[in-house]
């Protein structure tokens, strides 16, 4: 096997509660009536990538998780469901199953990825450049910065939102600096060292890490093994590759290992300077070999690995769920603008209704709306932009706008219901109105309520 | 009435080429144009026999060929005859010539000799004159001598004399038409032509009519007794018989000329159809471009505003191969990962020069070896010669292959084929590794020492050295020189787009050495302090020429117009049997957009948009062919050899080759 590839499930986020629970952990939260691991699924199988090993934070999570891909994907993908303690972050994840890691490469890809940038294209970086670690880059969401928990209008002023600070080199091939956005403060720290061997950075604030990196694997366990304190892959594990990309230390180890692969016999030494010295000047230098070879010539045997980059283009969709209204958005955008990605083929009224719900009279359904199978609506009601789940019990004179209903969830008549997210189970009873609300499964909404920007949960 | 006319000829020609050649010989040897003439003096004698003019013109084409394989049937054994003629007609040429000290005498001098005998004993078969051989009576010493020395050939004096006097006659011959035209090389060439045809119009036609027969039966021979490919019989036949279709629409004139362009060509196709690498195909055919594209991995789309005079040359937008390529890395499961990357690295230009290009190539070649399982029910050799031309198509399609990199994948096949039966398939791939593993060190980095080791005693303490573009062999002659405490200064010339000057530059100023640095357009300018010219190259043809970067040839005239002498340094695998004389039936095409723009100069953008102009066309020329006239030497791992010497170290290599 050539390229392995690693999905981090995540486990039961805090960021997402009261969406998700022990039940409905991250990776099976549904997104288009589909769950959000699918989308990375059918991707990964589109790639013609079938050999998986997805990584569960939390035994109960993990369970379904693996019961879910047992049931969907039984027959066309081999996929391994690994589960980890929770709260060891993602650099604790690949240590775990780091035993089980032998091809050559390694693709770790985010379980909340939602994309269509080609796969293949980044694993192609990878090896063109024979880099170490190729991450994905993406525009930023237009919603605003990641990391911003919009879970209350206090906490918004409170802590306003940051960016990623992303430097590339003038030929946007390389990585030369990444500062995620709570890492930077006030000041901008780059080394020393990178400036003359570079001499041109580009600072970027519009690209998005996607979570989505190829890794040579001796790089990525060696460095697992010798930084036990390393937590998070985008936090620790790839700033600690691109500080030491001209001094590097981790190439030392992985020669040995590289030659031991080899069954060829040994070149002698000149024969092997000369090789390099051909291949080396076939073609512009990158400036990891400017650096290496020092000025004047000078003999000191400076050790350089590559960090690339690809960054998809305008045309191609990418984002992540990892807040509340990052799923709003995505929501709305496999319905709306991306539906490419559902799956779903969409009718002349390019909304999706099952053939088995049932509409009341003089109800109205958009565009860009799905209704799932089973649903019953009752008379005058009004649906745009939204997606309702299967068998809903939806009453008369219901209002639903740029919301998310889940599955069996029974709204009574004259609701009204505008940019929510309502779980599975939950009952609104007669005449309670929703705006920017998250209700968590199985809570009971009383008649009459009316509620804007709370978050309801069961306790 | 014909022996009539044949006999005052026979009687008239030796007189007064004899008193020629007592006069002119001193001007001779200056010359460096000999070779051109004595390629075109052998048609001319054999169509004086009418009955074998067909057999020695063609079949010695195969010889150069199938050097190695030893003569077993009658007509190999003419071929082996007409092929020993040529040759003699090289020896002839060395006479004048100073020798080089790297070619030993004795083994030249017994060549000589042997092929003396060999071309005697052919040409006798066919004439006969009493007079002719009393005429030439004071040369029969010196040919009993010869004859004497090789004690291998049995042939009647006087048929042997004969023969003799009407070689050296007739290469003497054209050297006269030559100077009294002082026009360049081409207006001789076109001028020779309508003479030949105004003297001997009628002989001439049918003499080639049978030539054209016997070549497609020797050719339809060749085929069936090597076993080739079905396909390749089929667009053989499929050609030939569109070119004998097309004389008859002619006149008779425009058939005359047409069937000599013709017959120029037929050597060229016969080595392309035995190369490894496919022929390049003409791509204004629709019909096989077409094929080709269904069967092509990569897809291209083909350019618009395509230059008129370039369009048998392939022509893709350059723009959508990658990203297309790159999103296809999981589904291309034929081509191996390491070969996908190296035609990646092609495309994107990560990898370019003829050395870097030809070792990336095999070390991916031997990593897919390594991986490599022979399928249930097929044996290793077929199949694994299948998949590495499967290989070999996309590596073409990311970028054509260079000449060395055809030779090396000529290499790898025959070794493939001849792999024993008897070994287990373990044993078979570490065979085939260290095959290419020898290849790479003794033809490439071995090389590169020899021809580093005799390069640099043409430096001397006080020389100005002048090199174009960036090749590595000029680059490691000029370390070593300045290592070796050599006090000398550098120019280096660049010419956009690729502006690979500077890479060199850098590289030559961070060892310490004194660099000048100038454009294309200002070579002219400093040739005049210029002592030597050192000159990369990406293949060296079978005529002299130099095939390589475009610009090179510029450099070479300047530097012979100013009396500089100009030194190729070229591996020997580098060399090949193709005769080309100019650049554009065959070359290849770049990019056409890297020169509507100037690096650095954001402000010019004054070709932004081009394409979508109908009557603007963008050419951009990779190659460039430098004829042989303004090449002083070619230093390669062999030896130091002028450029006339390249065919004799072509047979050498070709035999070697499959020794190895």
């Amino acid at each position: 096997m050539d390229f392995q590839v690693v999905v981090l499930g995540g486990g039961v986020s805090k960021k997402l509660i009261p969406l998700v629970s022990q039940e409905l952990p991250n990776a099976l939260l549904p997104l288009a009536n589909r769950p959000v691991l699918s989308y990375v699924l059918e991707y990964l199988e589109l790639s013609n990538l079938k050999d998986l090993i997805v990584v569960v934070e939390g035994e109960e999570a993990a369970l379904h998780v693996g019961a879910w891909i047992s049931g969907a994907y039984a027959d066309r993908l081999h996929v391994e469901v690994a589960a980890v303690p929770e709260d060891v972050g993602t650099a604790g994840a690949i240590r775990a199953i780091s035993h089980h890691l032998t091809a050559k490469d390694i693709l770790v890809v985010s379980g909340d990825l939602v994309t269509d940038v080609p796969l293949g294209a980044v694993a192609a970086t990878h090896r063109r450049h024979d880099a170490v670690v190729t991450a994905m880059l993406c525009s930023a969401p237009v919603s605003g910065p990641l990391e911003s928990v919009s879970s209350g209008g206090k906490d918004k002023t409170k802590k306003p939102g940051r960016y990623d600070l992303i430097g590339l080199d003038p030929t946007k091939q390389f990585l030369v600096h990444i500062a995620t956005g709570a890492e930077v403060e006030k000041d901008l720290r780059i080394q020393k060292s990178m400036l003359p061997a570079v001499g041109q950075i580009e600072i970027r604030a519009d690209l998005m890490d996607a979570h989505l990196y190829a890794f040579k694997r001796s790089v990525l366990q060696e460095v697992l093994d010798q930084k036990s304190a390393f937590h998070s892959l985008k936090h620790d594990v790839l700033p600690y590759l691109v500080r030491s990309q001209l001094k590097s230390e981790v190439l030392l180890n992985g020669i040995p290992q590289a030659e031991e692969n080899r069954t060829e016999k040994v070149i002698s030494q000149s024969n092997q300077q000369m090789l390099s010295q051909i291949l080396a000047n076939a073609s512009e230098p990158t400036f990891h070999l400017r650096h290496a070879l020092g000025p004047y010539g000078s003999t000191f045997d400076r050790r350089t690995h590559k960090c690339c980059v690809y960054i998809a283009g305008s045309s191609k969709y990418c984002a992540r769920l990892n807040s509340i209204q990052a799923y709003t958005d995505i929501n709305r955008d496999v319905i709306g603008e991306a539906s490419r990605l559902s799956g779903y083929s969409f009718s002349t009224l390019n909304n999706i209704i099952h053939p088995s719900a049932e509409l009341g009279a003089k109800t109205t359904v958009g565009p860009h709306c799905i209704l799932g199978e089973g649903s019953q609506m009752g008379d005058k009601c009004s649906v745009k932009r939204s997606v309702i789940g299967r068998h809903c019990r939806i009453g008369a004179n219901v209002k639903v706008v740029n919301s998310v209903v889940m599955n069996h969830v029974t709204i009574g008549e004259s609701c009204s219901i505008q940019g929510s997210v309502i779980c599975s189970n939950v009952q609104l009873q007669e005449r309670a109105v929703l705006k920017d609300c998250q209700v968590g499964a199985g809570f009971v909404v009383t008649a009459g309520s009316e509620c804007k920007g709370e978050v309801l949960a069961k306790k | 009435m014909d022996p009539s006319r044949r006999a005052p000829r026979a009687v008239i020609d030796p007189i007064p080429k004899i008193r020629q050649v007592g006069f002119f010989a001193p001007p001779e040897r200056s010359q460096s144009g000999p070779p051109d003439p004595t390629h075109s003096s052998p048609p001319i004698s054999s169509s004086l026999s009418p009955v074998m003019i067909p057999p020695p013109r063609h079949l010695s084409d195969n010889l150069l060929l199938h050097a190695p394989r030893p003569a077993s049937s009658p007509l190999s054994a003419a071929a082996a005859a007409g092929g020993s003629g040529n040759s003699f007609d090289y020896g002839a040429v060395f006479f004048p010539a100073p020798l080089s000290p790297a070619i030993p005498s004795s083994s030249y001098s017994s060549r000589i000799i042997a092929t003396t005998g060999e071309g005697g004993f052919f040409k006798g078969n066919g004439a006969g004159g009493g007079k002719v051989a009393a005429s030439s009576f004071p040369r029969g010493g010196f040919d009993l001598t010869a004859m004497k020395k090789a004690a291998a050939a049995s042939v009647v004096v006087p048929a042997s004399e004969l023969t003799t006097v009407s070689v050296v006659n007739d290469s003497l011959g054209i050297p006269e038409k030559e100077k009294g035209n002082k026009a360049g090389g081409s207006a001789v060439e076109v001028k020779d032509q309508p003479n030949s045809s105004k003297q001997q119009k009628p002989k001439l036609s049918k003499a080639e009519r049978r030539a054209l027969q016997e070549s497609q039966r020797a050719a339809k021979a060749a085929a069936k007794g090597e076993g080739s490919k079905a396909s390749g019989t089929v667009a053989t036949m499929n050609a030939k018989p569109a070119k004998a279709v097309k004389p008859a629409q002619k006149v008779d004139n425009a058939a005359v000329a047409a069937s000599e362009k013709k017959g120029g060509e037929i050597p060229p196709e016969k080595d392309r159809k035995k190369d490894a690498p496919q022929p390049r195909m003409q791509y204004d055919d629709k019909s096989r471009v077409e094929k080709a594209k269904r069967r092509a991995v990569v897809k291209q789309t083909e350019a618009r505003n395509r230059v008129e005079l370039f369009r048998h040359l392939p022509q893709y937008e350059h723009g959508s191969q990658l990203p297309d390529l790159e999103a296809k890395f999981f589904h291309l499961s034929p081509v191996h990962p390491s070969v996908y990357k190296v035609g990646l690295q092609y495309l994107t230009g990560d990898i370019a020069g003829g050395n870097a290009r030809c070792i990336a190539m095999l070390q991916a070649f031997q990593e897919a070896i390594k991986d490599y399982k022979v399928p249930h029910e097929k044996t290793l050799v077929r199949d694994l010669t299948a998949k590495i031309s499967s290989y070999v198509s996309f590596l073409i399609e990311c970028r054509p292959l260079s000449i060395s990199m055809g030779n090396a994948i000529r290499f790898l096949k025959s070794h493939i084929a001849k792999l024993p039966l008897t070994l287990s398939e373990s044993e078979a791939k570490a065979s085939l590794q260290s095959d290419i593993e020898r290849f790479i060190s003794e033809k490439i980095i071995l090389a590169n020492k020899v021809i580093v080791k005799h390069a640099v005693t043409k430096i001397r303490d006080g020389d100005v050295l002048l090199t174009y573009g960036s090749s590595s062999a000029v680059e490691m002659i000029l370390l070593h020189a300045h290592e070796l405490g050599k006090q000398f200064r550098v120019v280096v010339v660049d010419s956009r787009p690729k502006l690979r000057g500077q890479l060199l530059l850098r590289r030559l100023v961070e060892k310490g050495l004194s660099c000048t640095y100038t454009h294309i357009n200002a070579v002219s300018y400093i040739m005049h302090e210029v002592t030597r010219v050192f000159l990369g190259a990406s293949a060296v043809l079978s005529n002299g020429t130099v095939y390589s970067r475009v610009g090179t040839a510029c450099v070479a005239m300047v530097a012979h117009a100013f009396r500089v002498p100009v030194i190729v340094c070229c591996e020997a695998y580098k060399f090949h049997e193709r005769v080309q004389l100019d650049s554009i039936c065959s070359n290849e095409l770049g990019n056409p957009d890297v020169i509507s723009n100037v690096l650095g100069r954001e402000d010019v953008k004054h070709l932004d948009g081009w394409a979508n102009i109908e009557n603007l066309q963008l050419l951009n020329l990779v190659y460039d062919a430098t004829p042989s006239d303004y090449v002083s030497m070619i230093v390669t791992d062999y030896g130091m050899v002028p450029p006339t010497s390249v065919p004799v170290i072509v047979r050498e290599y070709g035999r070697e080759q499959v020794w190895i």
